[in-house]
């Protein structure tokens, strides 16, 4: 089930294409990593999801429904450039900002209460936001994203600004979050914390998605059946028990303790690896390299400017 | 709408709390109050006495200028060339030489040590040539009870005939400078919370906030929020000026007049003829309020208030969507001026064009300039004490409502687009291209 779906989504401005029919699905209760390099069209899609512009085309859907006025007050967002009314109040503006939201001034006031004292930071509710800090202030921020409990929360670069402490604390929140129901679509360019929080993704890339899935099946598309062998023993038995079905592709050496990396040919299995080496030397460890979102993210948005760099020269 | 009337409420409140908005309201009516105090009391402070030595070769004058507190003639016998030659001796200011000649010359001089005003020199020669002028019409050989007879002292009334055939008498002055005034308000009003919108639109645009408000509330919602919000602090701010400088001007105003009387009684105890025009004016004016009831009545109260708070609020409601689109427009403030020159042009237009719309209330440029919308607030409001027909008031009203309307729609589209738009320069162009973009 789908919180949230676009289909065939196309924003043009002016000249410029923003988006050329982009579709993509968020599951319910799961976290979706939204990627691209920059000016690749995230944040068009974004400001088209909070309903801030509409497409040119295309469809959305929340929940199943049409995407409408009335869903905003699911949605919660944390823009990418933060800010706040400097001269305001902590309190009051997190109250004006909740009920812009749609909640009453007396839910506000005890969620409020909730959050202040969960994040330790009730003393500041009478000062002003030119009073804080950078990171106190994206902690209020945070709070008032997440304080309407909305369905879906949108996360652009959430951990920018924040200290690893408080970006840890901020994580931990994401995931409790996630166990409380709720669905996030998280965009990133720390490809790390993607690993670690996303399901499913989606890179965007000119203006087009190029590629999108869960993590795990995406890694498993990308892995190319390498593996990293850790032996003890003679290096050139070694060799000679591979060569048949596999390409030696680095190896470091320290005393007689060597590492291999070893790339699998012809549809091997690591089982046919390990008889072909075990008469000849004592294997410590054999695991298998799967490339991470980093890679993948860098050869996909290269290839395509290497594709799209032969389509300029015709 | 809920939404809406949140806008308004944080926009009023954040206002109104400010140190700046407590210090204008305070301060606003003390400078009002202290530049009519100011007036007054220059007004009472007994001009610098001009001693004027008379040369009369004629000797048609001699002695027959009148002193008064301002001025003190006295009658030398001697030549012009000798009290020319001891001017920077003596203790006169002017020399006042009357050739023997004056009567076919027609020409007097003065010297002087310090120019003498403007009206110094008319009263001297206005009193001199009304002098020669009765001397003539004696010469000629009217009686003087003739020529006292023939003055005479013309009281102009003006009257207008209505359509109907009723016939209405105003005293224009009174209800000429309170149209004037509200006019000028209007004006200062218009620029001052025109301006907050702008700033408060560029505010929430570098702040970017705006990102986070849009993606609760309409753009549309959000602009209109920020314009009420704000009419609703100027009026508060002008109410509390209006209440203050009442009772500033009161408590001021018994006080001078508590003194004036004193000063009074010390004037007539010292025995002093000379008449002081003015404090008898002023003193006739405080006592009796009849006669400002009577100027006060010839002014048509209901239509002139409702009027005053129509265009005050419709043209600032006019002026402020398109302020919010200037600042929707730029990244700074620093970048507004190529875009507030349109908006400016025709207030400081409408405001330049008042003095002449007072004087000739109904003229076509009048006619038009208190129709069109973006002249009518400050204009208007200078026609109607000559009494503007209720056809005009009707049509100037309601382009006016139809200009607002005009005004937001434009300004929401330009808004809309333009607070999504950072780093870039904005040009005519592209707001041009603002205006089509869909929703």
């Amino acid at each position: 089930m789908n919180i949230f779906s676009a289909v065939d989504i196309v924003k043009k401005y002016d000249k410029h294409t923003a988006l050329d029919g982009v579709s993509i699905n968020v599951r319910k209760n799961s976290i979706f990593g939204l990627l691209g390099p920059n000016g690749a069209g995230k944040t068009s899609l974004i400001r088209i999801i909070n309903q801030i512009t509409g497409p040119d085309s295309g469809e959305l859907y929340f929940n199943g429904e049409r995407l409408q006025q009335k869903h905003i007050e699911q949605i919660g967002y944390l823009p990418e450039e933060r800010g706040l009314y400097k001269k305001m109040q902590v309190g009051e503006q997190a109250l004006y900002l909740a009920q812009l939201k749609g909640l009453s001034r007396h839910d506000a006031l005890k969620k409020l209460k909730y959050w202040f004292e969960k994040f330790e930071i009730t003393t500041w509710w009478n000062k002003k936001i030119e009073e804080l800090s950078k990171g106190m202030q994206q902690k209020v921020q945070f709070i008032v994203t997440v304080l309407h409990e909305p369905e879906l929360l949108i996360l652009d670069e959430p951990f920018s600004g924040f200290d690893p402490i408080n970006a840890n604390l901020i994580k931990n929140e994401i995931l409790e979050l996630k166990q409380k129901g709720i669905s996030i679509i998280f965009s990133t360019h720390n490809m790390a914390s993607v690993e670690e929080l996303c399901d499913d993704i989606a890179l965007i890339n000119r203006s087009k998605k190029i590629l999108d899935g869960s993590v795990h099946e995406i890694k498993k598309q990308y892995k190319s059946n390498t593996y990293k062998v850790e032996f003890t023993g003679n290096l050139i038995a070694f060799t000679n028990a591979i060569w048949t079905g596999c390409e030696l592709i680095e190896k470091h050496t320290e005393g007689d303790h060597h590492v291999a990396t070893v790339k699998l040919l012809y549809e091997a299995t690591p089982n046919q690896l390990l008889q072909a080496i075990i008469p000849h030397v004592n294997v410590n460890g054999l695991h298998e390299i799967i490339p991470g979102m980093n890679d993948i993210f860098i050869a996909k948005v290269s290839d395509e400017k290497i594709v799209s760099g032969s389509n300029y020269t015709e | 709408m809920n939404k809406i009337l949140l806008i308004i409420q944080r926009e009023y409140l954040t206002r109104v709390k400010k140190k700046s908005f407590i210090v204008m309201t305070i301060l606003g009516p003390l400078l009002m109050v202290g530049l009519i105090v100011a007036q007054v009391w220059i007004s009472t402070m007994p001009e610098e006495k001009q001693n004027i030595v008379v040369v009369d070769e004629s000797q048609l004058f001699v002695n027959k200028m009148e002193n008064s507190e301002s001025q003190q003639f006295t009658y030398s016998k001697n030549s012009l060339s000798t009290e020319q030659q001891k001017f920077y001796q003596s203790e006169y200011n002017m020399i006042l030489y009357i050739p023997a000649n004056i009567i076919d010359s027609q020409t007097i001089q003065m010297f002087y040590k310090k120019q003498p005003g403007v009206g110094m020199q008319a009263y001297i020669s206005s009193s001199i040539s009304k002098k020669l002028e009765e001397m003539k019409l004696l010469a000629s050989g009217i009686q003087p009870d003739q020529l006292a007879a023939i003055k005479t002292k013309l009281n102009l009334t003006t009257t207008k005939i209505e359509k109907s055939g009723d016939l209405e008498t105003k005293d224009s002055e009174v209800s000429m400078a309170l149209g004037f005034i509200a006019g000028i308000l209007i004006y200062i009003f218009i620029f001052l919370y025109g301006a907050q919108v702008m700033r408060g639109v560029i505010e929430e645009k570098t702040n970017r906030i705006i990102e986070v408000i849009i993606s609760s509330v309409k753009p549309f919602q959000l602009m209109m929020g920020k314009i009420i919000g704000i009419a609703l602090v100027g009026l508060t701010q002008f109410l509390l000026w209006v209440i203050l400088t009442y009772a500033g001007s009161t408590v001021a105003g018994s006080y001078f007049a508590s003194q004036r009387t004193e000063a009074n009684l010390k004037e007539q105890t010292f025995k002093t003829n000379i008449p002081n025009q003015q404090l008898m004016n002023q003193a006739a004016v405080e006592n009796n309020p009849d006669m400002f009831s009577a100027v006060f009545d010839q002014i048509n109260f209901p239509v002139m208030i409702f009027s005053f708070l129509f265009y005050f609020l419709g043209g600032y409601l006019l002026y402020g969507a398109l302020f919010a689109a200037v600042g929707a427009a730029v990244d700074s403030e620093a970048d507004t001026q190529q875009f507030m020159l349109p908006i400016t042009i025709p207030l400081i237009f409408s405001f330049t064009m008042a003095q002449s719309v007072m004087s000739n209330p109904e003229s076509a440029v009048s006619f038009w300039l208190s129709i069109i919308p973006l002249t009518s607030p400050i204009i208007m409001m200078v026609r109607i004490p000559f009494g503007v027909p209720y056809t005009d008031l009707i049509l100037s009203m309601t382009l006016l409502v139809a200009g607002f309307l005009g005004a937001t729609y434009v300004s929401g589209k330009v808004y809309r687009t333009g607070i999504l738009m950072y780093g870039k320069k904005t040009t005519y162009k592209e707001l041009w291209k603002w205006l089509f973009y869909k929703s």
